[in-house]
């Protein structure tokens, strides 16, 4: 997986799934790509216009809280940012984003060290943050192996499909349901 | 190995130690989705080519568009209606209420379970004595599809309740309070287990309030442990329940937070943030334009009676609104039955199908002009959360929204006159 490159866009604390993808957008079942148009629009409307593809989300304490709603690593994946850096995450959100292929990383000192615009290496493995104009270097948390995995895979329905579906170019012998996951 | 409850329930079902801090797979004993997730459950498993593992295992709930205000949602409550009659799951109809408050009445959900639910309110049902969380659909669709899933067991934070709860005071003030005290991430990742004397003056309703809100702690599972108050209800229900799961005598706790009820007051948390927890007398006399009762933290049968209580005899102050959705048909027929919905309608409430209209402003009910104040009884009043951002929500308990949209003002109920 290696080092993710990117310019960075800086939010702040306690950043719940409510301003991510606001609820009125979401009983219109709008395609994803769409739903990117609205994403981060109470703090910053238009968000989407200024991402490039493969710039990094930077954020502080909490990032993500709130509800379940999957749209929200959703939206943001579609808007062309390839992880998301905080402080800390709330629970939910930093699941949903391994299980939809949003790489995120929490790393504690995050706080203040990046500013918007700054260049960054993350290292989604390992958890280092590198910030490119002086080198500096930060810990975040390193992933365990199930974690990878479902992150190289692209998220957790690819990476079950290829388990236990029954594509044909699957790895392992069709099971039961049950019988996937100690099989890995 | 001396466990929590946490510890104990998932090792039990991981078939391995599991203390806390290790990443175990978990047998699922119950799993559940709704009609607001996306991506829809049931097009995941037709992604991955899976079967449902466990059809009675599984459930359905239309909540999140009782209403049905669009097409397109429409069509996604057909879509699931064909899901669950093609693969033998039971689907809750829209009106038959909101998720947590169906399954847990109708006993589904059972001390020492693991249960996992597309909706972050899914820790509502620890007041059975069950380890109950929310997840993301993939999350939700892989327990379907493979009866498991991946967990990183949590640290316990434990909460010693000590007290009664005063006149005027709720459930929902309980509920603010542990969330005021922790914070939105002091309990993140963490298992809450809530003990203590003080719990005997919280009915399962009231107990079901304070684990619905313990999500906004960060907490992961929020349990009540199985005493004589839940072993009465499992027994009225006729269903036969062991000893639940205590944690043993050595558990490691991360930490212990004390709460006595005695010394609560009816509290808000003031516009913006769960955690911004207040006296509602701080903010006592602020104009208010609509109040909302109901949504899986407060519409239950004693919420009810509490507004009723308040309306009897009186009715909104002029301009205002009240929106009233019974958590469920249950808690809509028992309500009507009691004369209390009569007492409702008579001080001018609006009567919502029981459903998550009012709570995630997700298009249908109560959503507030530019510059008002709402004041609710539901779950969140993050920016927006109804429906229009350039609004103001304070959360409160069903006592105080009545008083608040009798006297028009923030008001605390033991003021009322």
């Amino acid at each position: 997986m290696g080092g993710l490159h990117g310019r960075v866009w800086v939010f702040g604390d306690n950043i719940s799934t409510d301003e991510i993808v606001p609820a009125r957008y979401l009983m219109r079942f709008m395609p994803y790509e769409k739903l990117a148009e609205v994403a981060m629009e109470p703090l910053r409307p238009g968000f989407y216009r200024l991402v490039s593809p493969g710039d990094i989300l930077v954020a502080g304490t909490n990032f993500g809280c709130g509800s379940s709603r999957e749209e929200a690593p959703r939206a943001i994946a579609a808007t062309g940012i390839s992880c998301v850096v905080a402080e800390s995450f709330g629970r939910i959100f930093y699941r949903n984003a391994i299980n939809v292929g949003l790489p995120v990383v929490e790393c504690k000192g995050l706080k203040g060290k990046l500013a918007e615009g700054d260049e960054v290496e993350v290292d989604i493995e390992t958890g280092r943050i590198v910030r490119i104009r002086d080198s500096l270097v930060m810990e975040g948390d390193s992933k365990p192996e199930l974690v990878l995995r479902i992150l190289r895979a692209g998220g957790l329905i690819p990476f079950l499909r290829a388990a236990v579906g029954r594509k044909p170019n699957s790895s392992c012998s069709v099971g039961k349901g049950g019988e996937g996951w100690s099989a890995l | 190995m001396e466990r929590t409850i946490a510890e104990k329930v998932i090792s039990s079902r991981s078939g391995m130690p599991s203390p806390a801090g290790e990443f175990v797979v978990a047998e699922v004993d119950l799993a559940f989705f709704h009609d607001g997730n996306r991506p829809l459950v049931s097009e995941l498993l037709e992604d991955m080519e899976l079967a449902v593992f466990r059809p009675g295992a599984t459930k359905v709930v239309l909540d999140h568009a009782a209403t049905c205000p669009n097409r397109v949602v429409a069509n996604v409550q057909a879509a699931l209606r064909l899901f669950a009659e093609r693969w033998g799951v039971e689907l809750f109809e829209v009106g038959e209420g909101v998720c947590h408050q169906v399954l847990g009445e109708r006993g589904l959900i059972r001390p020492g379970s693991l249960v996992v639910g597309a909706d972050s309110h899914t820790t509502t049902l620890g007041a059975f004595n069950a380890l109950a969380t929310g997840m993301g659909s993939s999350d939700v669709a892989a327990a379907v599809a493979l009866g498991k899933t991946w967990l990183r067991v949590p640290e316990t934070l434990r909460v010693e309740i000590t007290g009664n709860l005063g006149q005027g005071v709720s459930a929902k003030d309980v509920a603010l309070a542990l969330v005021g005290k922790l914070g939105a991430s002091g309990a993140d990742y963490m298992a809450l287990e809530f003990h203590g004397e003080g719990l005997d003056s919280l009915s399962l309703e009231g107990r079901m309030c304070v684990c619905n809100m313990a999500t906004e702690t960060g907490a992961k599972f929020a349990v009540m442990p199985c005493d004589g108050v839940l072993e009465e209800w499992f027994a009225s229900q006729g269903i036969r329940v062991g000893q639940g799961v205590k944690p043993d005598p050595g558990a490691n706790y991360k930490r212990v937070l004390s709460l006595d009820l005695t010394s609560l007051e009816p509290l808000v948390a003031a516009p913006g943030a769960v955690q911004n927890v207040h006296p509602v007398k701080e903010f006592q006399g602020i104009r208010v334009h609509e109040g909302v009762v109901g949504t899986c933290a407060n519409g239950r049968l004693e919420d009810l009676r509490d507004v009723a209580d308040v309306l009897r005899g009186r009715r909104l102050a002029v301009g205002r609104r009240l929106f009233v959705s019974p958590a469920s048909r249950l808690v809509f027929r028992r309500a009507a039955e009691e004369g209390i919905l009569a007492t409702l309608v008579e001080a001018g409430a609006i009567i919502v199908p029981p459903g998550c209209g009012g709570c995630s402003g997700a298009g249908h009910v109560g959503i507030p002009a530019d510059g008002e104040v709402v004041i609710s009884a539901g779950t969140r009043n993050f920016p927006g959360r109804l429906g229009n951002p350039a609004t103001e929500i304070y959360l409160a308990s069903p006592r105080t929204v009545a008083a608040s949209v009798v006297s028009g003002r923030i008001c605390d109920p033991r003021d009322l006159t």
